[in-house]
């Protein structure tokens, strides 16, 4: 464990720690060998020993119970147990080696030994079936919410730059299978600039108006045709029919979903500067069953799992 | 008594036992009727039965506190805080008024040292027998007596340890996995730590609990002041001490005063104080001296009273008792008792008031607000919806602050007993609605198939700027 940049702090800790718990050992044996006169009272009662503080505050002869003293060696006992077993001198890791991370490592261990059956059941079952379940909708909606709404929100709507998943649109294919690779493997989904490719701004601006025309959107009918012509950059990804390519993750610009908006405005700039989308993996970090009941609930947002069971 | 001259003592000192001898009286009846009443409170509710689970029940693993016919969550805690708060008030109130009762008579320190001198009584014998057993040597005798006390202590022990387990763990089950030793670790270590802190502080702690490790004996004398009852050794009529004889009891003669130090005030002591000495922090009120003194002073045919309950200034200024009750109601205590009753009413009210429905409104941060078709705006918000009833319940969602504002998601959904569910809603308004911004707007959620069951939960609908009107606006 690096927490020190100086092996000075090290020593320094360890050494005060057990000068500590030492010098309470040593005081302690002092003080139970130590004896005192006392003298009896004035009245003949409680004796004291004959200390006076602020004039007339004396101590009275009642000593402390003797199980008090096996306490307090008690406690010490344990500190030094504690020391040798768990870290707490400087850099020592303790024989037992305990560490954060290592007791969250376990814990998740347990819940996976726990869970993991319940997961590893639907994972031999089809998506499908997996997604007509109940209980494994129940389990999907809520790893849902803790692992996706913050991108695609809490009702799976999306927001600008990330896909509603609740539509039938999709950009690398919406069957189970397809889902459940995207969310083991993550996208990288890239759109070029193609200011610079396309020519002057009045260009981009004409295939921006040719883009809305494709949706039926209000275009400028003359920028419509005009930029029709330089579509065919375009059409590499999109397709000569604009409507997407699913291997290349490329979105269909002829339905009315837009990814980050359907102004000519934004358009304009989706193609001047481009956009880069990245849906991140989750195999290592869920595993492959969990991703499993997620892929199911996700394709049954957009489709009855019940009636294609 | 030591005698007053020159010692050397060591810093620490060994325990001296204490022989409390057994005293039989008004106050040790009482005692005895405290023990039952708490031990049977104590030892009895894990078992009663409610809905078909335990009626009493802290299940710390669920999160669940089950109380009859209430069910606390975390977020109950308060109430939890607030039965503490009572309890303070409450022993606050009635140490101003009669000094360490609770001490005496309730307290589990005091209830199960009585318990387990009962025991002892009942295996070594009397005062005098106990004290010649622990001074003559180990024989067969000695041995079984001790070791049988042991056993039986350490049996009272365990049980107790079962017990307060039994309130975390249901109790029933316990017993089982007990006699199978099928226990997970955490429930041997509190049962075995509860029924050894029960041997060691009742069977051999005792006193010292009360001396050394009481917190509440620190701070009580706070509490005091000198119309609160305490034990008093009434020293006017009592001095000069001293034996008498038959011709000696002449009333008229003050040569000799009530008191025939006979010593029964001392020996009946669980602290082994002598309360002829005044009122000392040691004293647990348990009024064991009192009964003592009683029953010697009719023996030797004296009126009852030479040490009783009585107040600081009753006795020095020789109050009559309607004196001293007189000022009982004095400002401390009144205003102890009006905090306290405001208090437990403002508790009760709210325990009968609250609705075993709770719900969290969280507003999704991923999108601020968004147009929807035919321009609607839209924000999107998570439902953490708890139905601590044990029943299920059909709910229904609904939502208020803005014109024509609606759910554009099922607002109706089943949840089960003690369940709890995040639920996905949309929010709708139409264009134009709702100024730009944040407006302020609430959820409710209605149990449609129980009355009573609403709350309401406040939350924040956003319009963007420029919304309804032109896109541009909000790229600017």
């Amino acid at each position: 464990m690096a927490d020190f940049t100086s092996g000075f702090w090290n020593i320094f800790i360890t050494v005060l720690t057990l000068l500590g718990v030492f010098g309470c050992g040593l005081l302690l044996w002092a003080q139970s060998r130590q004896q005192i006169v006392v003298k009896p009272g004035a009245d003949g009662g409680i004796g004291t020993t004959g200390h006076v503080w602020d004039e007339n505050l004396t101590e009275l002869n009642t000593p402390m119970p003797r199980w008090w003293m096996w306490l307090f060696t008690i406690t010490i006992v344990f500190a030094l147990v504690y020391l040798y077993l768990y870290p707490g001198l400087g850099s020592y890791p303790g024989k037992l080696g305990w560490t954060s991370t290592g007791q969250y490592t376990e814990e998740l261990k347990k819940a996976d030994a726990e869970y993991g059956p319940l997961f590893d059941g639907y994972l031999k079952k089809d998506l499908k079936v997996v997604a007509a379940d109940p209980q494994a909708h129940a389990i999907g909606e809520r790893l849902f919410l803790t692992y996706c709404a913050q991108c695609h929100g809490s009702d799976a709507h999306g927001s600008k730059g990330f896909p509603n998943l609740t539509d039938r649109d999709w950009l690398y294919g919406g069957d189970p299978e397809t889902i459940k690779t995207t969310l083991l493997h993550g996208r990288n989904g890239i759109m070029p600039p193609m200011g610079a490719a396309l020519g002057s701004d009045a260009d981009v601006a004409n295939v921006a108006q040719y883009v809305l025309s494709l949706s039926d959107a209000p275009s400028d009918p003359i920028k419509r045709v005009l930029g029709q012509s330089k579509f065919a950059v375009c059409a590499a990804c999109h397709g000569a029919d604009a409507k997407g390519n699913q291997a290349l993750g490329s979105p269909n610009l002829t339905d009315k979903i837009w990814l980050y908006g359907g102004s000519a405005d934004t358009i304009m700039e989706t193609i001047r500067k481009g956009r880069n989308n990245v849906m991140p993996a989750f195999q290592d970090f869920l595993g492959e069953a969990k991703v499993h009941v997620l892929a199911a609930y996700v394709w049954s947002l957009s489709n009855d799992p019940v009636a294609q069971k | 008594m030591s005698t007053p001259e020159v010692s050397v003592i060591k810093m620490y000192a060994a325990r001296e036992e204490i022989y409390p001898r057994e005293i039989k009286g008004r106050y040790a009846t009482l005692r005895w009727l405290c023990v039952w009443l708490t031990q049977l409170v104590f030892y009895g509710l894990p078992w009663l039965q409610w809905n078909d689970r335990q009626a009493l029940l802290f299940d710390l693993g669920a999160r669940k506190f089950y109380i009859f016919g209430i069910v606390l969550w975390p977020q109950d805690f308060i109430y939890l805080a607030v039965l503490l708060i009572i309890c303070a008030y409450g022993l606050f109130l009635v140490t101003a008024v009669a000094g360490r009762v609770w001490c005496g008579f309730a307290c589990p320190q005091t209830v199960y040292t009585e318990i387990f001198l009962w025991i002892e009584r009942r295996i070594e014998g009397t005062r005098s027998a106990r004290m010649r057993l622990d001074k003559q040597a180990w024989g067969i005798d000695k041995l079984w007596r001790k070791s049988a006390k042991h056993l039986v202590w350490g049996a009272v022990a365990l049980w107790t340890g079962l017990t307060f387990v039994g309130y975390f763990t249901p109790v029933r089950s316990l017993i089982g996995a007990v006699a199978s030793l099928g226990l997970g670790p955490w429930e041997w270590f509190w049962i075995l730590f509860y029924s050894l802190a029960t041997y060691g502080n009742a069977g051999w702690m005792r006193e010292q609990v009360c001396k050394y490790m009481c917190p509440y004996a620190r701070f009580q004398s706070s509490m005091f002041d000198k119309d609160t009852l305490i034990i008093t050794y009434d020293t006017d009529r009592g001095e000069p001490r001293g034996p008498r004889s038959k011709k000696t009891i002449a009333p008229a003669a003050k040569a000799q005063g009530d008191c025939i130090d006979c010593s029964m005030c001392v020996q009946v002591c669980p602290t082994g104080i002598d309360i002829r000495d005044g009122l000392q922090y040691e004293c647990i009120g348990c009024a064991a001296c009192i009964d003592a003194c009683n029953s010697v002073m009719a023996k030797i045919d004296l009126p009852a009273g030479l040490i009783r309950y009585s107040t600081d200034h009753a006795i020095t200024k020789k109050w009559s008792f309607a004196q001293m009750q007189a000022r009982v109601l004095r400002p401390r205590v009144l205003i102890y008792t009006a905090i306290l009753a405001l208090i437990i009413s403002a508790f009760f009210v709210s325990l009968f008031m609250r609705t075993p429905l709770k719900m969290d409104v969280i507003r999704d941060r991923g999108s601020m607000g968004r147009e929807v078709e035919d321009g609607m705006i839209e924000n999107v918000y998570r439902l953490q919806i708890m139905n601590t009833d044990e029943a299920r319940h059909h709910f229904k969602i609904s939502v208020a602050g803005i014109d024509g504002i609606a759910l554009a998601s099922p607002d109706e959904l089943d949840l089960e007993g003690t369940g709890s569910r995040a639920v996905p809603v949309r929010v709708r308004v139409a264009a134009g609605e709702g100024r730009p911004g944040s407006n302020k707007i609430s959820f409710t959620l209605v149990a449609t198939d129980h009355i009573n069951q609403k709350v309401t939960e406040k939350a924040v609908f956003f319009v963007p700027r420029g919304a309804g009107h032109d896109e541009h606006d909000d790229h600017h």
